[in-house]
Formats: C-alpha cells, sequence, structure tokens
C-alpha cells in the first residue's frame, strides 16, 4: 500500500509542477495576476507530495519491504538502519529521488525567499524551477520508477553495495545533490531575468545568496567524495579525472566564476549577459553531467544503470531545457547593456580574468570529456583521456589565476591600481617566497621547479587575503560578513594549494631493509624496527612488526604493519599501518622475510594531505561566511526601489 | 549581435555529438570485441607482487581462464572488486589480473586492503599491453578457452546478474562440451 501511495503521490506532484511552471511563466507574460498568485500554492503542494513519495520510499526501506524491486535490489534486513536509510540513494531510481525531493525544498526555499521581491519576478523563478521538476518527475515515471513492485517478492534483499556502507560515501549524494540542485535555483533566476527581458543590480544582490550556497554544497559534496575516493582506495591518491568526478568539478568550477561574476553585477552593473550566460551555464553542466553518467554515453564501459530510453530521455530534456535557456539568452542578452566602463588595471578586470581563467579550465576538461566520443564519431578508434592531459592543462589556467588572485582582491573598482596597497601587496609578495622557499628546500628536500613557486603563490595568497581585514581591524573599522567571507575562503584556497604541493611534490616513500632495532629515515620521521611476532588469526597466519615513529627524538606513534597468509585460499595479503600526524599521512607495510631476521618495509610519508580536504571546507565555510552579511538580509526590504516592469512589487515591510 | 548566438551553436554541436554517442555507444552485448573467437594475444609480463617474476599466459594454455583488466585509479573496478573475490572464491575459474596503467605500490596497497582475487597478476603500467588486447577502458573482462580463443568479453563491472547470466552459461556449456 505504501508503495502506491509513493507513486500516486510522485504523479500529483508531476501534475502540480506542470501547474506551477504554467502560472509561474504564463501569469507574469499575460499579465493574470490570478494566475501569478497560483504559483505559490503549487509549489507548496509538489513539495508535500515529493516528500510523501520520499518518506513512501524510505519506510519502504526501513521496514525492510522486499516487494518492493528497489528496495530489495539495494537493500537487506541485516543491514544497520543508517544504511537501510542511506540505501534510499544507493542507485539509480532512489537518487533521481532524492534529487527531485532536494529541488523541491529549493524551490519552496526560493518561494519563501523571493516572497519579497516583485512578484512577477518571483513567480517566474519559480515557474523555471517548475520545468526543471517537470523533466525530473517525468524521467523517474517512465524510466526509473523506484516503486516498481516484485511478484513474487524476495524473502531477502541483496543488499547496499558493499562500497557504498560508508559514512562517508552515504553523506555524499544529498551534500552534493544540494549543490547542484542550488544551481537550478541560480539558473531560474537567471531564466526569470531573460524572460523579463531587464536585469539589473539589485538582481544581482538576489541571485548572489542563492548561488554561494550552492557552490558552499557542491564544494563539501565533492570534498566528501573525494576524501572517500582516498581513503577507499588506500590512501592513495585524492582526484582521479573520472568522468564521474569531473561531471561535478566542471559545475563547481562554473559556480565559481558566477560567484565572482555575480560580485561585478552587484557592485558595478557590469559583465550582465556574461553573469546570466554562467549561471545557465552552471546548471546546464549539472544537467550534461547527469546525462553523461546515467546514458551510458560516455562511460558506457563503467555506468551500471545503462537502460535504453533514458539516455534519449535526457538527452531529450537537455535540448529543451539547455536550449530554450540559450535561445532565450541569444534574443533577450543583447538588450542588457553594461553601466560603464572600467580600466585594464581594475578589479573588474581581474574578475575578468578569473572567469576566463575558469571557464577555460572548464573547458578542457569538458574537451577531456568530449574526446573519447568525439573519436568514435570520426572513427579514428577508441580513445581513452586521464591524468597526463588533465593534469597539465588544468595547471596552464590554475597557476595565473592564482597568482592573479592576491592582486585582484586588492585592485580598486572602475579607476584600477593598487594605491598604497601595492606596497604591503610587494612585502607579502616577499615574505611568501621566503616562506614557499623555506618550506620548499628547508622542510623538505628534492623540490622541484613547480614546488617552491606554487607553496609562494599558497602563502602569498593567505598573506595576501589577510591584509584587508587587519588593516580594518587596525583602524576599528567593522569587517563586514561578506569580506570575512571573502577573506576565509581565500585563505581556504591558499592551504589547499600549499597542501596538495606538499602532497604531489614532497610525497616520501622508500623501500628499506631492516634488522631488529635498526632504524631508518623518510619524510622527516625516524622508523626503528623494534621486533617481529608470528600471527595467529582463525583462519590466517602471518608476522606482525612494531615499528616506533619519532620526529626530531620525540614519539610519534607506533606501528604494527601486519603481513598475513590465509590458509584457505594461499593468498598472501599485506596489511600496512596507517596514522595520521599533524595532517601527514604516515603508511607502514611489511614486505618480505630477507633472512637473518632482516625484513623490507616500505615506509612512506604524505605530508599535509589532510589540508588538501580541509582547505576546501574552509573554502565552503567562507561561502556561507559571504552570504549571512546584513546587505543579503536587508536586501529584501530594499528592493521596491529599482522598480519592476509592474509595481506590483511587495512594498517590504 | 551574432555573438550571443555562440552558444547555442555550440551547444547545437555538443548535442549532435551526444546523440551521435547516445547511438553509438558500445552497448554491452551488442558490439563484441573483434578479437571474439580470435586467439589471445600471448603475453609475458612482470608480475605486479614481485617484480623479477613474470606472468605469462602460455602457460595457462589448456585451461579456462578470465583476464580482468583493471587498475586502482578505475572507480568502477572498486565496485566489482567484491563480484570478483566472490568468483575467486567459487574456484569455477581462474581470474587472471591485468593491472593496466598502474603505480605498483597503489596497487598492492588496494589489493592489501581489500583482498586479491586473481590467481596471477601481470603488471602493465605502460597500458601497451593492453593495446593487443583492445582494452579501451577498466574495468573489462575477457572469458578464453583451454585453446587459447578469446570467447567473450564483458565491458563494465561486473555484477552477480551479470556472472550468472553472462559468464557462467559459457563456462558451463564449455564443461559440458568438454567432458562429453
Amino acid at each position: 500500500m505504501i508503495p502506491e501511495l509513493g507513486q500516486f503521490a510522485l504523479i500529483l506532484a508531476l501534475l502540480l509542477s506542470v501547474l506551477q511552471a504554467f502560472f509561474g511563466i504564463a501569469g507574469p507574460a499575460l499579465g493574470r495576476e490570478r494566475w501569478t498568485a497560483a504559483v505559490i500554492p503549487a509549489v507548496a503542494g509538489q513539495f508535500v507530495m515529493v516528500s510523501t513519495a520520499m518518506g513512501c520510499l524510505m519506510a519502504a526501506f526501513i521496514g525492510n519491504d522486499f516487494s518492493v524491486r528497489y528496495v530489495a535490489e539495494n537493500s537487506n534486513s541485516a543491514l544497520p538502519l543508517f544504511y537501510r536509510i542511506a540505501g534510499v540513494w544507493g542507485a539509480h531510481s532512489g537518487s533521481l529521488l532524492l534529487w527531485i525531493f532536494l529541488l523541491a525544498c529549493w524551490t519552496l526555499a526560493a518561494a519563501v525567499g523571493t516572497a519579497r521581491l516583485p512578484r512577477n519576478f518571483a513567480a517566474r523563478v519559480l515557474g523555471v524551477l517548475g520545468t526543471i521538476s517537470i523533466g525530473f518527475l517525468l524521467y523517474t515515471l517512465i524510466t526509473s520508477n523506484p516503486f516498481v513492485r516484485l511478484d513474487p517478492p524476495w524473502a531477502d534483499g541483496m543488499g547496499l553495495n558493499p562500497i557504498l556502507q560508508d559514512p562517508g560515501l552515504a553523506a555524499h549524494p544529498p551534500v552534493l545533490y544540494t549543490g547542484y540542485v542550488g544551481l537550478a535555483v541560480a539558473f531560474a533566476f537567471a531564466g526569470a531575468a531573460l524572460l523579463e527581458g531587464r536585469l539589473d543590480r539589485e538582481w544581482a544582490r538576489w541571485t548572489r545568496p542563492w548561488a554561494t550556497t550552492a557552490w558552499a554544497f557542491l564544494t563539501c559534496g565533492i570534498t566528501l567524495g573525494s576524501w572517500w575516493a582516498y581513503y577507499t582506495l588506500g590512501w592513495g591518491g585524492f582526484w582521479f579525472w573520472d568522468p564521474v568526478e569531473n561531471a561535478s568539478f566542471m559545475p563547481w568550477l562554473m559556480g565559481t566564476a558566477l560567484i565572482h561574476s555575480l560580485a561585478v553585477t552587484e557592485k558595478r552593473g557590469l559583465f550582465k549577459s556574461w553573469t546570466l550566460l554562467l549561471a545557465v551555464l552552471g546548471f546546464s553542466l549539472s544537467l550534461i553531467g547527469t546525462f553523461l553518467v546515467r546514458s551510458g554515453v560516455l562511460i558506457s564501459v563503467h555506468s551500471f544503470v545503462a537502460s535504453p530510453g533514458r539516455g534519449e530521455f535526457i538527452l531529450t530534456f537537455l535540448v529543451i531545457m539547455i536550449g530554450a535557456a540559450l535561445a532565450l539568452y541569444a534574443w533577450r542578452a543583447p538588450q542588457m547593456q553594461s553601466e560603464a566602463g572600467f580600466e585594464l588595471s581594475a578589479r573588474e578586470s581581474f574578475l575578468l580574468f578569473n572567469n576566463i581563467l575558469l571557464v577555460t579550465a572548464c573547458g578542457t576538461i569538458f574537451a577531456g570529456e568530449m574526446a573519447p566520443i568525439i573519436s568514435i564519431a570520426l572513427h579514428l578508434g577508441k580513445l581513452s583521456v586521464g591524468p597526463p592531459y588533465f593534469n597539465p592543462t588544468f595547471l596552464v589556467s590554475m597557476l595565473p589565476l592564482l597568482a592573479l588572485l592576491p592582486l585582484g582582491i586588492h585592485a580598486r573598482w572602475k579607476r584600477g591600481g593598487l594605491g598604497e596597497r601595492g606596497r604591503t601587496l610587494s612585502i607579502a609578495l616577499a615574505a611568501a617566497a621566503l616562506i614557499g622557499c623555506a618550506v620548499a628546500f628547508g622542510v623538505f628536500t628534492g623540490a622541484g621547479i613547480l614546488s617552491p613557486v606554487s607553496m609562494t603563490l599558497g602563502a602569498w595568497i593567505i598573506l595576501a587575503s589577510l591584509i584587508d581585514p587587519i588593516d580594518r581591524l587596525r583602524r576599528r573599522i567593522a569587517v563586514p560578513r561578506a569580506v570575512l567571507g571573502m577573506t576565509v575562503a581565500h585563505i581556504g584556497v591558499g592551504v589547499f594549494v600549499i597542501a596538495m604541493t606538499a602532497v604531489q611534490g614532497f610525497t616520501a616513500e622508500q623501500d628499506v631493509a631492516l634488522t631488529r632495532g635498526m632504524s631508518a629515515r623518510d619524510g622527516g620521521y625516524t622508523f626503528q624496527f623494534e621486533r617481529i611476532k608470528p600471527l595467529h588469526g582463525p583462519n590466517y597466519g602471518g608476522a606482525e612488526a612494531k615499528i616506533l615513529v619519532t620526529r626530531n627524538g620525540k614519539p610519534v606513534t607506533v606501528m604494527y604493519p601486519q603481513k598475513r597468509t590465509y590458509w584457505v585460499q594461499h593468498m598472501v595479503t599485506t596489511h600496512s599501518a596507517i596514522d595520521i600526524n599533524g595532517g601527514s599521512n604516515i603508511l607502514v607495510a611489511l614486505g618480505q622475510d630477507l633472512g637473518d631476521g632482516r625484513w623490507s618495509f616500505r615506509l612512506q610519508v604524505r605530508p599535509l594531505v589532510l589540508y588538501i580536504w580541509i582547505g576546501a571546507l574552509i573554502m565552503a565555510a567562507g561561502g556561507l561566511l559571504a552570504i549571512t552579511d546584513r546587505r543579503y538580509r536587508l536586501a529584501e526590504s530594499r528592493e521596491s526601489a529599482p522598480a519592476g516592469p509592474l509595481p506590483a512589487g511587495g512594498a517590504g515591510s | 549581435m551574432m555573438r550571443y548566438f555562440a552558444p547555442l551553436a555550440i551547444f547545437a554541436v555538443i548535442v549532435v555529438i551526444f546523440a551521435f554517442g547516445l547511438h553509438q555507444a558500445p552497448r554491452k552485448d551488442l558490439v563484441p570485441s573483434p578479437l571474439i573467437g580470435k586467439p589471445a594475444p600471448s603475453f609475458t609480463l612482470p608480475s605486479l607482487a614481485d617484480p623479477t617474476q613474470t606472468v605469462s599466459n602460455a602457460a595457462l594454455h589448456g585451461h579456462w581462464y578470465l583476464l580482468n583488466v583493471w587498475g586502482t585509479w578505475c572507480i568502477s573496478c572498486r565496485l566489482e572488486a567484491p563480484e570478483l573475490l566472490a568468483i575467486a572464491h567459487t574456484g569455477v575459474v581462474p581470474v587472471i589480473g591485468l593491472d593496466w596503467k598502474d603505480s605498483r605500490s597503489a596497487a598492492m596497497r588496494y589489493l592489501a586492503q581489500r583482498g586479491n582475487p586473481y590467481q596471477q597478476i601481470a603488471f602493465d603500467p605502460g597500458g601497451l599491453e593492453a593495446i593487443h588486447w583492445g582494452v579501451y577502458g577498466a574495468p573489462e573482462t575477457f572469458i578464453v578457452n583451454p585453446q587459447g580463443i578469446i570467447v567473450y568479453k564483458y565491458i563494465g563491472p561486473i555484477t552477480p546478474g551479470a556472472w550468472t547470466r553472462d559468464f557462467l552459461p559459457r563456462l558451463r556449456a564449455a564443461q559440458t562440451v568438454s567432458g562429453s
């Protein structure tokens, strides 16, 4: 009964989203106020219905209803409650429902958040969101219904893919999707502005908190995924340029460009059509990512959901949504003239470079994603594009971006120049170069050319970000939350760059042969081989070594790497000992018995690796801090000033 | 004002490519490898576990075996890892690994962490051997018969369903033929 209720609720949600889209777009267009006013009930009703459907699927999981195919395939009565709930988004159909649910939540939030904006504009935003809901609800109901029954029901489910039974991965989809779907709100704001054919600086101020929130969630989601990949992969790499990773990274790059471009549009009334385009492209890339991941086009070799019909459906949806948005853009954007010009050395220029570089980076990744498909299309044979392509091309656009960042945040608007900040920045650069080289050549060894340069850039970004808040504090001027948020986010960038450089440049790895009592040095740590003892497991035997780890004579940790031989399978496995110390990752693996009490060991120290994710989370925190700025809370009450095309806008409190 | 049409035009091109990709997408069962029915390329590669040893498929002549192409960088390989372990456990057919474009230390860590389903693993860091096998993504799994002929190629992570649907019938059919 409950699954049928969920199914029914989804159908009702589809009908309500059609009403929402129709009233939201047609109402303002035809000037029918009662239609316009009907959007809100449609949004509320759709939210209730989608929540009901979500609740029904969750109830089926919690209650172990194995007559539902999706539950039977992705859960199991032995699964702990936490993973039965996470199982809801463990596979294709349920993760789509999660997508739809989050879209309904964002739509409701948008309805509340735009309540005081001009009524026609708010209705259009909700109308555009309604069209997105239609697409996803249709897609779910037609091709991927999670409520399909099994007859006869299974006695027990197949269980959740063991790889998904991990807290990090269970949290990853909801957070990431919150970011993806959040970009839909920015897209809807752009769509509403295009439908209206009018865009002013107020628009940018209304849009910014939504775009930044979405971006912050996207950042957290990608970070969670990367951290999960790192530790499930045996503490290996943290980014693989996998098509699925790229599908989330491209919208992130666009989102990053968007939040910077919005700053210019809000502050100076410039880059209007460009900002609109970024808002459209950001969400379009989320949709294209969904298409690539779920249709089987790109990763036909990797996808585990390929089924005929799904690819065609998403492609049709893409053509309608993105095609309509871009056509509208081509029609309306020429009307969105910029309000003023600016000098080459002005902050506007730096933000323009920021945008160009981020979009370029996104473009090169997109080209890398498309290359295999194009290669097949042109009968050039199969092609696989991997890190050897992505790493250097990405670096080419990122290094200038990092180098321009400290200048950009201090350049003045409009007339340009750094003013008296130029000197401070030079001092900061000198200090950063000193720190960078000291770290690259002093603390670590074997630095190449890139390591000191990017260390310096990272340090310079952090120091330069601190100049403005410190200056304000010294002059006893309040630091607005927006400035504070920007500072925090940029410090996060610096931390990330430094950590990344340390890991890429200074991971120390070596194989050593030790007898008892002997020690070896690796990556600044001393590893002393204390003893080895035989291991007696239930179905295996082997050996376990005890290694004392010290740094500068001070004890750090004791590690117990093992080597096991499983009797039945005749399989020898190595159980490395792993430790995290000061953000660095230490790994010791026990190798061969070399005779005469000598054993081989593999030692690895991956410095500062933890700060890669900490840096990313700092960026996200900065974004969330910035949107709490007063001017976004005041936004609603000041909105009536520039006056919409209709005087109907809520006068505000 | 043509520049405002540029995004739309680019998008149109991308859609054409997507549409093409959708129809050309190698459907798992529809587009067999040209190597099916042909003798498996013979290889002798260093062993992953011990660089001083080699792994050669010549030694496997006269036996059924699976050749599974994988790498630690391949997310889908992680998805199929539990199923491969289960297959290895049944003992129906030995699984030979071809560790593709990988680093030795990462691969050893990976196996230590999640178990080793492979009887032997050939190490192909440059990816040259995989070219002979027509590999263009990981994971890919080949069924090779005792005559050294490639019987089947499976693209993507092996699922329990795929194992019973695509692998077992071919292996069973083979056993009845060789048994009669």
